[in-house]
């Protein structure tokens, strides 16, 4: 049996005038894969994740979820296709708490009409049901202004289990945090894994990229360089392919 | 594992009483107790029944306008407008009562003109990107000058046939011998307090404040919010002026002037953050109330008047440094 891919993409392009940002670029994802997207700046990597997350359109190819062919106009739509992103600046209000962020935009309401208020007791306790499911310390009171920067990364992930996402596209979430830390996101990419969910971790660390992805795809000038498992690749090989010392394998 | 959950849901960063005593409006109106106790004991006539009937009108206006400010402050913006928009508000209502129409109709065109300015403020800020700054500084001058068109000038002190019906909205007392001016700040001020704590409109002002890319990027619809908080500040101007109007029992084109710096200082006093994201409607009218406190007091103690500035000043630096201490040092 095959498994069916959760999401495909088909021959991309993508230009901005004269420039080819992304130049016909095919690869898959499985359920429960965590995809490493490597790349230099300008490489390309970040055109082609707005194009899953829905802020382009490609000019060419097609994007497949399930095996269905969607279109995508606005960012709100790739969520609704199971698809959500976890910013690099982790998009948190630091003034509001961590059940308010993880319900940011999505808050449950009690009444009905006009007259709804919100419902802080059924926020509360899923916000602290998916804290524990991440194994995170944080609680769903915490001002996120107080809190380290794996919480922060806690909180930012905790919102992409809200929906059931099947798709979690990560950017650069271990750039700018501790060393601790790092292992505490790491661990969180593993646990969102463990539950069937695709992760698409874009990064620039090779030691982060190793320590959790299970293949990587490395763009270099528009398009796809590698794609290949990353227990038969190395840190040397991916570090040739993204500056162009190995033109691909 | 329920057990734990329970625990995790009911853990605060910290308890119920540090909280107060952390908070700047706890240690306002301390401020403000202290004052009037002290006044109580020193002068003879501030615990009159004359003067404490002059304190809680005069706290009211300030105080509606800035429950307005406050949600305009939280989203990170400002709104200079607001003592013109009174002005305008308050002719609008005096001219169409005086040119013969019932209360109601008086009521509902000031109202209108309020919403009008206030969506005018909101569009451009929203939807054209213009500094809140720029914006309400032209609204400033636009508004008042509007009201002078209105009115030719003059001072309407006659309302027509609903003269009374007016004077009695602004200066009766309905409910237990409370002043109606009174009674509407209480009301508006837990209309206000209901709204940011417990609907949806009111997290989503909070999360502008705090971060408005985030709160654009998460489905927050950041532009219509911002039209709606603008809207609501013109508004608060125009029912302080209806209330006014009706308490004073004429209007001339001056009142109001420099009341929007008043009224943001009594929002910054009370704990509502410029920079955006934080601000309360219990602050904004304990902010109020120190305020007036002040300025009854220098009067009382017969300190000059032109002294009010200097402490209404001093007041608001206070407050600001209050704050960023209590920041030091939860960050230390």
């Amino acid at each position: 049996m095959i498994k069916v891919a959760v999401l495909e993409l088909k021959h991309i392009s993508k230009h901005f005038g004269a420039i080819e940002a992304v130049k016909d670029v095919s690869f898959s994802l499985e359920p429960g894969e965590v995809i490493g997207l490597m790349g230099d700046n300008g490489a390309g990597k970040s055109t082609l994740v707005k194009m899953m997350a829905g802020n382009f359109k490609p000019n060419s190819g097609t994007i497949l979820i399930d095996g269905k062919e969607i279109v995508m106009n606005r960012p709100v739509e790739a969520r609704e296709h199971g698809i959500e992103i976890v910013h690099q600046d982790l998009a948190l209000c630091d003034n509001l708490t961590a059940a308010a962020n993880v319900y940011l935009g999505r808050e449950l309401r009690l009444g009905f009409g006009p007259l709804r208020i919100l419902d802080y007791p059924t926020m509360y306790r899923r916000a602290a049901e998916i804290f524990a499911e991440l194994k995170s310390e944080t609680r769903p009171r915490d001002l996120v202004k107080k809190m380290s920067g794996g919480q922060r990364q806690a909180v930012a992930i905790a919102r992409t289990r809200l929906s059931n996402a099947k798709i979690v596209l990560m950017d650069e979430p271990t750039a700018a945090i501790s060393v601790r830390q790092v292992a505490e996101v790491l661990n969180l990419i593993r646990r969102l894994r463990d539950q069937g969910i695709t992760v698409v971790l874009i990064s620039h660390r090779m030691p982060d990229l190793f320590a959790v992805a299970d293949r990587v795809i490395v763009m270099r000038r528009g398009t796809k360089v590698a794609d290949k498992e990353i227990s038969k690749s190395s840190p040397e090989e991916v570090t040739g392919l993204i500056t162009g010392a190995i033109e691909t394998v | 594992m329920t057990t734990s959950l329970t625990n995790s849901i009911a853990q605060k960063q910290q308890s119920w009483l540090t909280g107060v005593l952390a908070s700047q409006t706890f240690w306002v109106f301390v401020a403000v107790i202290v004052a009037s106790l002290a006044l109580s004991f020193t002068t003879d006539s501030f615990a009159t029944s004359k003067n404490l009937y002059n304190i809680t009108r005069n706290v009211t206006f300030t105080a509606i306008i800035a429950l307005g400010m406050t949600l305009v402050i939280i989203t990170g913006g400002i709104d200079l407008s607001v003592g013109s928009v009174l002005c305008l508000c308050s002719m609008v209502l005096a001219v169409v009562m005086h040119a013969g129409y019932s209360i109601e109709v008086g009521i509902a065109a000031s109202i209108a003109t309020a919403l009008v300015v206030g969506a005018f403020n909101g569009f451009l800020i929203a939807y054209i990107g213009l500094p809140p700054f720029v914006v309400t500084l032209g609204m400033l001058s636009v508004a008042r000058s509007l009201a002078m068109v209105a009115s030719g000038n003059t001072v309407v002190f006659e309302f027509g046939p609903d003269n009374d019906a007016l004077l009695a909205l602004g200066g009766g007392a309905w409910f237990f011998g409370i002043a109606n001016p009174v009674m509407y700040t209480i009301v508006l001020g837990l209309l206000t307090g209901f709204v940011l704590r417990w609907t949806r409109f009111g997290r989503h002002v909070f999360a502008i404040g705090g971060n408005e890319s985030a709160a654009t990027l998460t489905g927050v619809p950041v532009k219509v919010i911002k039209v709606a908080v603008y809207m609501i500040s013109s508004l608060s101007a125009g029912i302080a002026g209806i209330v006014q109007t009706g308490w004073l029992g004429a209007v001339t084109t001056n009142i109001g002037a420099g009341m929007e710096l008043q009224v943001i200082a009594a929002a910054v006093i009370g704990g509502a953050n410029l920079a955006g994201g934080g601000g309360t409607a219990l602050g904004a009218i304990i902010g109020a109330m120190l305020i007036e406190v002040i300025r009854n007091s220098l009067g009382l103690l017969g300190i000059n008047a032109f002294w009010q500035g200097t402490f209404i000043g001093g007041a608001i630096l206070f407050a600001v440094m209050f704050d960023r201490l209590a920041n030091y040092r939860r960050n230390a």
